[in-house]
């Protein structure tokens, strides 16, 4: 029999028997569980969230003491309070912050998730347990992504609760709703790199190479994407010194933005920011073709509805989920295939 | 199938990239021995656990666990039976308590019934006065004793156990066998253990299998193994006699 055939056939006794006798909800939760207690006690998990509540509270606090000074005297502008979240004043904004330090928070709740526990000998043992396979899997992601969901959400409550005193708006049910949005999408981004970093943590026995990996794939994304988009736009459309036609101009633009999409943490700041700015009408890069077009575009400033807004970012939201899912996905094909030995 | 025969696998085999880990096996354990699972380094003995437990699918042949097949009934197998590694694994960060609290609730046993359980267990390793103590300060014979409580929460009927005396002193080797003497004598439960150290798989075990490369050369009781390879009666010989003897010839 092929090497290849027999982890395969696991795969599908396992499915069939978690899909014959039900989902092992008791094992799950009780991973879960767990998992969830070991995050919350970890120090790496303290000195994580005191950093990001640090950093965030004190970018809050410059925003919102600068924003007042700013619009003492004035008639407030509507969706203010968002502001809070969107403005750098100096430093920078707390969704600039999410979309460079979140990877850190995913990476760092997943690195080791498994290789750890190989290495220390408690997989065999919970592998020997009466739970499915994938209890143990899922357990660990689902708890992982609870710690983000908890930590992001009592972040943002802090800065919203400083921004309320600070700048002594309260925000309109539409800014919460934008909010509880921006929330969302900010989960779904860490939760991907919390994935990339459990399947680095499952494909390598190693703790140090998993986390030299994860750390290779943030740099990735971050450094290497946006260089290699602007080298395959200028190649594909080169823009002479004596200038272009406004065709290749945009050409050029579209092909750059194009090839940066394959990085979540374009996706993310595209999808983020247009749900946070209530103005910002399109994710896209737009060059109006005359003075008409300008002047039309300067008469309609009015921000978009939020159901709008979501239709402009909604293909960065599926995008976001599939690649997540995709790489979950991917973690949980390789785990449920490797054979889990004694050390 | 014998009632009595509480492990049997008929053809059992493994492959890893064209080689054979275990090579039709034919084996049966019947049910309250102690039975010697004997055979050099990477003769396949471990990889026979791992398909006995129905963590790795055997490429030819199957194995009857409690009358469940361990690979389409891994869980029913996994009810029944407790597994001790070579290199038993703990949460370190968590008691001795805990960390048999966390088994005990993947085993379904609700906190009310497990606690007592735990004590129980606890008292049986002698590791009572440890039980609130974290388990990254346990020695090598704590952590094999606290193993051991580990798999007797669960009250199996079966306990595989790998190298359970390795790496102990004399004085934790020998509590280690007469603990799993007793275990079997006062609770009726059917022991596998793989071992190197024959002096002791000697002295405890009712039968032995002797596995090399792959194939299990011979299995029974070691007056018969004796008997037919050194032609020696009772008490007239040693378990490392007739291992290597068996050795040499393959």
């Amino acid at each position: 029999m092929g090497r290849f055939s027999i982890p395969m056939k696991t795969i599908r006794e396992n499915l069939r028997e978690t899909f014959s006798e039900g989902i092992d909800t008791h094992g799950l939760l009780n991973v879960f569980k767990k998992e969830l207690a070991d995050h919350f006690s970890s120090y790496r998990f303290v000195i994580l969230f005191i950093l990001i509540a640090m950093v965030s509270l004190i970018s809050t606090y410059m925003t919102g003491v600068g924003l007042r000074e700013e619009l003492e005297g004035i008639a407030k502008p509507k969706f203010v309070f968002l502001m809070i979240f969107t403005s750098t004043r100096g430093w920078f904004s707390l969704v600039q912050f999410v979309a460079f330090f979140g990877p850190l928070i995913g990476l760092v709740l997943g690195f080791d998730s498994i290789n750890r526990e190989k290495s220390a000998g408690t997989m065999s043992k919970l592998v020997s347990q009466p739970i499915y396979r994938d209890s143990i899997i899922n357990g660990k992601f689902l708890a992982g992504i609870t710690t983000i969901a908890i930590m992001l959400v009592a972040i943002v409550l802090v800065i919203s609760g400083l921004g309320l005193r600070v700048l002594g708006v309260v925000p309109g049910i539409e800014e919460v709703w934008r909010i509880i949005i921006y929330l969302i999408i900010s989960i779904i981004y860490v939760s991907f790199w919390l994935g990339i970093s459990m399947l680095f943590s499952i494909l390598f026995r190693s703790i140090a190479t998993s986390a030299l990996a994860s750390i290779g794939a943030w740099i990735l994304f971050w450094l290497f994407i946006p260089f290699m988009a602007g080298i395959v736009a200028n190649a594909a459309a080169p823009i002479p010194a004596s200038g272009a036609a406004r065709e290749t101009i945009i050409r050029k633009v579209r092909i750059q933005e194009g090839v940066s999409l394959s990085s979540p943490m374009k996706l993310y700041s595209d999808a983020t920011a247009t749900i946070i700015h209530p103005t910002q009408k399109t994710t896209r890069f737009s060059l109006p073709a005359g003075p008409l077009e300008e002047l039309l575009s300067a008469r309609f400033q009015n921000p978009l509805r939020l159901s709008q807004s979501i239709l402009v970012v909604w293909p960065y939201i599926v995008s976001l989920i599939a690649i997540t899912l995709v790489c979950f996905g991917f973690s949980y094909a390789v785990f449920m295939r490797q054979e889990i030995r004694p050390i | 199938m014998d009632t009595q025969t509480v492990i049997e696998t008929n053809d059992l085999t493994k492959y890893y990239a064209q080689q054979a880990a275990v090579d039709g096996l034919n084996l049966q354990v019947q049910e309250g021995e102690i039975f010697g699972f004997l055979g050099p380094n990477g003769a396949g003995k471990t990889t026979t656990i791992l398909m006995l437990l129905g963590l790795t699918e055997p490429s030819k042949g199957e194995a009857r666990v409690c009358g469940f097949n361990p690979t389409r009934e891994p869980i029913k197998v996994k009810r029944l039976v407790g597994y001790l590694p070579e290199d038993v694994g703990f949460y370190r960060d968590m008691t001795a308590r805990e960390n048999l609290q966390y088994v005990a609730r993947l085993n379904h046993i609700p906190d009310e019934i497990s606690s007592a359980k735990i004590r129980e267990a606890l008292e049986i390793v002698e590791l009572s006065a440890e039980a609130e103590k974290k388990v990254g300060a346990f020695s090598r014979g704590m952590s094999q004793r606290l193993g051991i409580a580990e798999v007797l929460i669960k009250d199996p009927k079966i306990c595989f156990l790998d190298e359970p005396t390795l790496g102990l002193d004399p004085d934790g080797a020998i509590r280690m066998i007469e603990l799993i003497q007793s275990l079997t004598r006062d609770r009726n439960i059917t022991m596998l253990i793989s071992s190197h150290n024959l002096d002791q798989v000697q002295r405890i075990s009712h039968r032995v299998g002797i596995m090399i490369k792959g194939k299990l050369v011979a299995m029974g009781p070691m007056e018969d193994l004796a008997k037919e390879k050194l032609g020696v009666g009772k008490k007239k010989y040693t378990l490392e006699e007739i291992y290597m003897k068996y050795f040499y010839e393959v």
